[in-house]
C-alpha cells in the first residue's frame, strides 16, 4: 500500500439518528489510496460499506448525527469546505459516484444525452453545448456504448447499457477519483464481466482512481489492487489484493473467503453462522467476537490495528 | 433413466405470454418458454442455469403450476398433469414445493411464523389442529429454526435475512412434497449465509429423497449443489450434463462463454482480460432464427447457424447440447 | 393482530394522537350521556315540539354561565309552580261552596339584570261557574303595583310583558322593568330583594281548584343557551355526537370498506371485472354529487338515513377506487401472494387474507380521518337547507341560527356552540389519523 496516499480518510464517522437509537454506520475509518490504484471495500449488507461511499462524497441524509473525520483528496482536506464549495469543487469535478442500482437512477423522461452532459453544464466545464456533447461522446466510445444511443431514453436500453450510461455520466467530467457502490450486482453474469472489462480499460488507459464498495469478493478480484473488509461499521483488515486473496488474516475475512465458492476448483464450503451485530449499540469490544472461531478473552476489548508485514489487521490474534 | 426412477418429465413445453395493446389488440407473444424437454429423477437435484431473461424463472412458474403451459405437457410422477382440473392441480401443488428468490418478499408481513405455516395446512386440508401443530414444528426443526417456541409468534421483519429464507422453506417442505423448485433462493442473501442455505436444501433433499429444481445465474454455487445442469438460452435448454462433466468439458459456445465470465476469486483476475460475447441477451418476441445464440457466438457456421434451429445432440450419455458444432461428430459416431 | 398491537404502543408516544384520542373520548362519552339521559324519541319529541313544552325558558337566551365572566350578573329563569311549592298555595273555605285561595311566591332577585319577560300561567278546575283571580306584586320598598284581575278559563296565560295597561301603570315601562325597577332612580336600574307575587282567587265549586305559575323568565339559560323557539340547544348538542358519531362512522365504513374491496376484487381478477369497475368510477367521478343529493332532498325525502346512504353509495365508486386499486396492482405481484398461490390458496382467500391485510396500514388512517369528513358533509346539507327534518343535529343548529339572523342579532351563541363541536371532533380525528398516518406508514414505503 502506497503511503504518500491520494486519497486518505482518517476517523471518518457517519451516525444517523433513527427512532430506535444511534445508527453508527460508519465508525472510525481509516485508509490511504494512492493514485491510479483501486480499493475495493467488501463487505456483507449492513457492514455501513454504502454509507461509508456517502460519507465520502457527502451526500448525506436528513437524520445525520454526527459526521466527522478527514478525508484528504490529493493533499486537501475537503471536510471543512462549506457544502457549496464542496458541491462545485469536489463532488463530480473531483470525486464521481456511480450509486447502487445505477441501471434505475436515470432520469426516465430526459434523453441519455441530456443526462449524461448535465454534470458538465452544471459545473460549467464547457463552453458550449457541442463541447459538452464531444466529451459525452467520448465517454460513451470509453464505456463501449455506441454513440448513436444518445439521443435515447432509459427505457430504451437494457440493464448493462443503463449501468454503463451511469459509469459514462461519472466519468464525463474526468474526475481523478470514482466510487462504484455495487455497479454490477443487479447485472448477468456476462454483462458483468464485460462492464470488469471497461473498468479495467479505463483504469489502464487513464489512471483513474476507483474505490469500489462490493459484496462480492469474486467479481471484485478482477479489479482489486487493495482490499479492505468491512464489518459492523468498521474497516477490519487492509491489505494488498495479491496478498488478501491469497491469505486473509482476520477471522472474518477467513471466513468469509471460505464461503466463496470457486467455480474451478473443488472447496469445502463454509458459513459463518450467528448474525452481524445491530449498527445500534455496538458490542463494546471486537464486533466479530460473538462470531468468531478464534474468540478469546482479550476480544472483549475494542483490538487497535496490528500492522503485519504492511497489512493492517484489527484483530488481537496479531498482537 | 427407467421410467419408475423419473419423477418429472417436461416435453416440448412452451409457455407463452399474449402481447396485448390496449388491452385487446394482440401485438405478439413473449416466447418465455419455447420447447423444452428434460427429465427429473426421483431425489435428484439439478440446476437450471441462465441469464436473465432467458425464461428460466417462467419454466420454474410453469412447473409449479402457477403458469398454464401453451403447447406441451408436464408429466409428474407418472401421471400426465391436468392444468384444467382444478383438484388434481392443487393436489399436484401440494406436492410441488416453491422456494422464492427475496425470502422477505415471499412471506406475507403480517402473519407470523405459526400462521405463515399454518396456512398451507389449512388450505391443503389438514383439519386436526395438534397435527398441524406436529407438522409446524417439525419443519421449523427441519430447518433449524430452533428452540421452535421463540420462532412461532415471530414475524417476518424480526428475522434475519438467512432466518426468513430457511422459513420459507419450511414452508416449501411443509406439505412433504417430492419436489422443490427453487428459484435462486440465495442470491438475495450474503454470502456469508448462501452456503447455510444451499447446505440445508441438500440435506432436506437427501433426509426427504426430495427432488430438487434449483434455478440460478450463479454458476460458482452449482458445484456443491447439483447433480446435473441445464443451461438455458433463450427459452431454451441449450446443453445439459452432470455437473462435474458440465463445469470441466462445457461444448455449447454459450456454456462457454458464461464459465468464462464467472471470477473465481483470484487476484490476478485484475491483470488480465476476460473474452466475453458482445450483444445482448436475445428477445423473447422476435428470437433470432436458427440457433438463438448465433448473433453472438463466436463459432458461428454461417448458413446453418443462423437459419436451422439445432437440434439436442447427446454427445455423451447424458450429456446433451444443442449446437450444430457436433452435428457431423454425432452423425458420424451414429452411423 | 400482534404488528397493529406494536403500532398502537407506538401510537401513544405522539402527544397529537393522544390529544386526538382524548377529543374522541370525551366525545363519545357525551354521546353515551346523551343516549343515556334521553331516548332518542324523547329528543324528537323535546326538538319538533313547540312552546307547550318549551314554556318555562327564555326565548334566545345566552348560556348561563356567561355570568362567570360578567360583572353586572344577568338574571337566568325563575319559575314558581304552585304544584311544585306546596306550601305557597292556602286553601280558605267561606262557606257555601266558597274557596278563596292565596297564592304567594317570594322572588328573590339579585341580578344586575332585568328579566326578559314576565308571565303567569294558570290552570283552573271547575264544572260551570269560572274563577276569579286578582294578582298584585309587592316589591321590597313596600309598593303593591296590581297585576290584573281575570276570571279564569280552564288554562290561561298572561303575558305580562305585553300587557299594555299594566305598562302604561308602570310609567310607560314594560313590566320586567317597570315591576324590578327601582322608582328613584333616572334610569332603570334594578331594585335588588325580596318581591313577593300574590295571586288571591276565589271558586265557586266544592271541587274546584286553582294552580298558578310565574315565570320570570332570565337573559341566560342552561349550558348552551336557547334558541328563537325556546328550544335549549343543548338538546341539539348532546343527542347531535351520537348521530354526527354513529353517521361519521357508518359513512366512513361504507365508503372506505366497500371501496378497498372492490378494489381489491378488481386488481385481483382483472380482465373484464376490473375494466367494469374502472369505467363504473369513471362515470361516477364525473357525477355531480351536491345537485343530485338537493334533488333527492327536494323531491323525495330528507331523512339523514336516504341521504347520507345515497351519500356513501355515491362514493363508493369514488376515486379512492383508483388509489386502492394502484395499491392492489403493486401488492398483487408481490412474491408472497405468487407463494400463497404455489400452495393453492383460493381466489377469495388471497383478497381477504392475503392482499386486504397488506392495505389496511393505508386504510385505517384514510378512515379515521374520513370520519369527520362525513360530519361535516352532514353540517353542510343541513346548512343548504337539506338536514334532516327530525333529528337534532349540529348541521340543523347552525341552519336555524343563520335561517333565523342568529350573527345579525348577536346570538353568537347559537352558531358557536356547534361549530365549535364540528371543529373539534375534526380536529381530533384529524389528530389521531395524521398520526396514525406516520406509525403506518414507514412500512408502507417498503411496499
Amino acid at each position: 500500500m502506497e503511503t504518500n496516499g491520494f486519497l486518505h480518510v482518517e476517523d471518518l464517522i457517519l451516525h444517523f439518528r433513527t427512532a430506535a437509537g444511534t445508527v453508527q454506520a460508519v465508525d472510525g475509518v481509516n485508509f490511504q489510496l494512492g493514485r491510479g490504484r483501486t480499493l475495493v471495500i467488501i463487505g456483507e449488507s449492513g457492514s455501513g460499506k454504502s454509507s461509508l461511499a456517502k460519507a465520502i462524497l457527502r451526500l448525506l441524509p436528513r437524520n445525520v448525527q454526527t459526521y466527522r473525520g478527514k478525508v484528504i483528496l490529493n493533499g486537501q482536506d475537503v471536510m471543512p469546505l462549506s457544502e457549496e464549495r464542496f458541491r462545485r469543487e469536489v463532488r463530480w469535478t473531483k470525486m464521481a459516484l456511480v450509486p447502487q442500482a445505477a441501471q434505475n437512477s436515470l432520469n426516465p423522461v430526459l434523453r441519455i444525452e441530456d443526462q449524461v452532459s448535465e454534470p458538465l453544464i452544471t459545473h460549467g466545464r464547457v463552453s458550449s453545448k457541442e463541447a459538452a456533447m464531444d466529451k459525452v461522446r467520448q465517454a460513451f466510445r470509453l464505456v463501449g456504448l455506441p454513440v448513436d444511443f444518445l439521443t435515447r431514453y432509459p427505457f430504451e436500453l437494457s440493464g448493462g447499457m443503463r449501468q454503463r450510461t451511469a459509469i459514462a455520466m461519472a466519468l464525463v467530467t474526468e474526475p481523478d477519483l470514482v466510487l462504484l457502490d455495487e455497479p454490477t450486482s443487479a447485472l448477468d453474469v456476462l454483462t458483468q464481466a464485460n462492464l470488469m472489462n471497461v473498468l479495467k480499460r479505463i483504469k489502464k488507459e487513464f489512471g483513474t482512481t476507483f474505490v469500489l464498495i462490493t459484496h462480492d469478493i469474486a467479481t471484485a478480484s478482477d479489479l482489486a489492487d487493495d482490499v479492505a473488509v468491512m464489518y459492523a461499521g468498521q474497516i477490519v483488515e487492509r491489505s494488498s489484493a495479491d496478498r488478501f486473496y491469497r491469505e486473509p488474516l482476520h477471522p472474518y475475512s477467513k471466513k468469509l473467503m471460505a464461503s466463496v465458492p470457486a467455480l474451478k476448483q473443488d472447496k469445502q464450503l463454509e458459513f459463518i453462522p450467528g448474525r452481524p451485530p445491530s449498527l445500534i449499540n455496538p458490542p463494546k469490544g471486537c464486533r466479530f467476537a460473538d462470531r468468531c472461531p478464534a474468540r478469546f478473552a482479550r476480544c472483549a476489548e475494542d483490538p487497535p490495528p496490528a500492522t503485519v508485514d504492511g497489512r493492517q489487521v484489527k484483530c488481537w490474534l496479531y498482537h | 433413466m427407467s421410467d419408475n426412477s423419473v419423477l418429472l418429465r417436461v416435453e416440448d413445453l412452451h409457455t407463452w405470454f399474449e402481447l396485448r395493446r390496449f388491452g385487446f389488440f394482440r401485438i405478439g407473444h413473449v416466447r418465455a418458454v419455447d420447447g423444452v424437454n428434460c427429465v427429473l429423477g426421483r431425489g435428484e437435484a439439478v440446476a437450471v442455469v441462465g441469464e436473465s431473461g432467458c425464461g428460466k424463472s417462467t419454466l420454474a412458474r410453469t412447473i409449479l403450476g402457477l403458469y398454464t403451459p401453451t403447447k406441451g405437457r408436464i408429466v409428474f410422477d407418472g401421471k400426465v398433469l391436468d392444468t384444467k382440473d382444478d383438484k388434481a392441480m392443487q393436489a399436484y401443488r401440494a406436492q410441488v414445493g416453491y422456494v422464492q428468490q427475496d425470502p422477505f418478499g415471499a412471506l406475507p408481513p403480517f402473519m407470523d411464523v405459526r400462521r405463515i405455516l399454518d396456512e398451507p395446512l389449512v388450505i391443503n386440508g389438514v383439519k386436526d389442529p395438534k397435527e398441524r401443530d406436529a407438522r409446524i414444528r417439525q419443519a421449523l426443526e427441519d430447518v433449524r429454526l430452533t428452540p421452535v417456541d421463540d420462532f412461532l409468534g415471530k414475524f417476518p421483519h424480526q428475522l434475519s435475512g438467512g432466518q426468513q429464507q430457511r422459513l420459507v422453506i419450511a414452508r416449501a417442505i411443509i406439505l412433504k412434497p417430492k419436489l422443490i423448485v427453487a428459484d435462486e433462493p440465495v442470491s438475495m442473501l450474503d454470502a456469508s449465509v448462501r452456503v447455510e442455505i444451499l447446505q440445508l436444501l441438500r440435506r432436506l433433499q437427501e433426509a426427504y429423497g426430495i427432488s430438487i429444481i434449483y434455478i440460478t445465474h450463479d454458476l460458482s454455487t452449482v458445484r456443491f449443489f447439483s447433480e446435473r445442469i441445464f443451461v438455458m438460452y433463450g427459452a431454451k435448454i441449450i446443453e445439459q450434463a452432470k455437473t462435474r462433466d458440465l463445469l470441466d468439458n462445457p461444448q455449447h459456445p454459450y456454456t462457454r462463454a458464461l464459465l468464462n465470465a464467472i471470477p473465481d476469486p483470484d487476484p490476478d483476475n485484475a491483470h488480465r482480460f476476460r473474452e466475453v460475447p458482445g450483444g445482448e441477451p436475445p428477445s423473447l418476441m422476435n428470437p433470432p432464427s436458427g440457433c438463438r445464440f448465433h448473433p453472438r457466438c463466436p463459432a458461428i457456421i454461417r448458413g446453418k447457424c443462423d437459419a436451422q434451429i439445432p437440434p439436442d445432440l447427446e454427445l455423451e450419455p447424458a450429456h446433451k447440447v444443442a449446437c450444430w458444432l457436433y452435428a457431423d461428430n454425432v452423425q458420424r459416431e451414429s452411423a | 393482530m400482534n404488528w397493529m398491537r406494536t403500532n398502537l404502543k407506538l401510537l401513544t408516544s405522539y402527544p397529537s394522537a393522544l390529544a386526538g384520542l382524548v377529543v374522541i373520548l370525551a366525545l363519545v362519552i357525551m354521546a353515551v350521556y346523551a343516549m343515556v339521559s334521553m331516548p332518542l324519541s324523547e329528543a324528537i319529541n323535546l326538538w319538533r315540539a313547540g312552546e307547550g313544552i318549551w314554556q318555562d325558558t327564555p326565548r334566545n337566551a345566552a348560556p348561563a354561565w356567561l355570568n362567570v365572566f360578567r360583572r353586572e350578573k344577568l338574571p337566568v329563569t325563575q319559575v314558581y309552580d304552585t304544584t311544585q311549592m306546596p306550601g305557597s298555595k292556602t286553601v280558605e273555605s267561606l262557606g257555601g261552596g266558597l274557596k278563596e285561595i292565596r297564592v304567594v311566591f317570594p322572588v328573590e332577585y339579585a341580578y344586575d339584570g332585568f328579566p326578559q319577560e314576565i308571565s303567569v300561567f294558570t290552570t283552573a278546575q271547575f264544572e260551570q261557574a269560572r274563577p276569579n283571580l286578582t294578582m298584585y306584586w309587592l316589591t321590597p320598598d313596600g309598593r303593591e303595583i296590581p297585576l290584573g284581575n281575570e276570571t279564569l278559563r280552564a288554562s290561561e296565560s298572561f303575558r305580562l310583558s305585553q300587557d299594555t295597561r299594566l305598562s302604561r301603570r308602570l310609567r310607560n315601562q314594560p313590566a320586567e322593568i317597570g315591576l324590578f325597577a327601582d322608582p328613584g332612580a333616572p334610569s332603570p336600574t334594578v331594585l335588588k330583594g325580596t318581591y313577593q307575587f300574590v295571586a288571591e282567587g276565589i271558586v265557586f265549586e266544592d271541587a274546584a281548584d286553582i294552580d298558578v305559575k310565574l315565570v320570570v323568565y332570565g337573559q341566560l339559560h342552561g349550558l348552551a343557551g336557547t334558541d328563537h323557539r325556546r328550544r335549549d340547544i343543548m338538546v341539539a348538542l348532546l343527542w347531535g355526537t351520537p348521530i354526527a358519531l354513529a353517521m361519521g362512522f357508518v359513512a366512513a365504513v361504507g365508503a372506505t370498506v366497500s371501496t378497498m374491496l372492490i378494489a381489491a376484487v378488481g386488481a385481483w381478477y382483472g380482465g373484464w371485472v376490473d375494466e367494469l369497475i374502472q369505467r363504473i368510477t369513471e362515470v361516477h367521478l364525473i357525477l355531480p354529487i351536491l345537485p343530485i343529493l338537493i334533488m333527492v332532498g327536494t323531491l323525495y325525502n330528507r331523512s339523514l338515513v336516504v341521504i347520507m346512504g345515497l351519500f356513501v353509495l355515491l362514493s363508493v365508486f369514488s376515486g379512492g377506487i383508483k388509489t386502492y386499486r394502484a395499491l392492489f396492482l403493486q401488492i398483487k405481484e408481490a412474491p408472497y401472494i405468487e407463494g400463497a398461490r404455489s400452495y393453492s390458496a383460493s381466489n377469495m382467500r388471497i383478497v381477504f387474507r392475503y392482499m386486504v391485510p397488506r392495505v389496511l396500514p393505508v386504510l385505517i388512517p384514510q378512515f379515521v380521518t374520513l370520519i369527520p369528513s362525513f360530519v361535516f358533509l352532514e353540517a353542510t346539507l343541513a346548512v343548504l337547507g337539506l338536514g334532516d327534518p327530525l333529528l337534532p343535529t349540529w348541521g340543523k343548529v347552525l341552519w336555524e341560527a343563520e335561517t333565523n339572523g342568529a350573527l345579525f342579532n348577536g346570538h353568537y351563541y347559537w352558531v358557536l356552540a356547534p361549530s365549535v363541536l364540528l371543529l373539534v371532533t375534526g380536529l381530533g380525528f384529524s389528530m389521531l389519523g395524521f398520526t396514525l398516518d406516520r406509525v403506518f406508514n414507514p412500512r408502507l414505503r417498503g411496499l
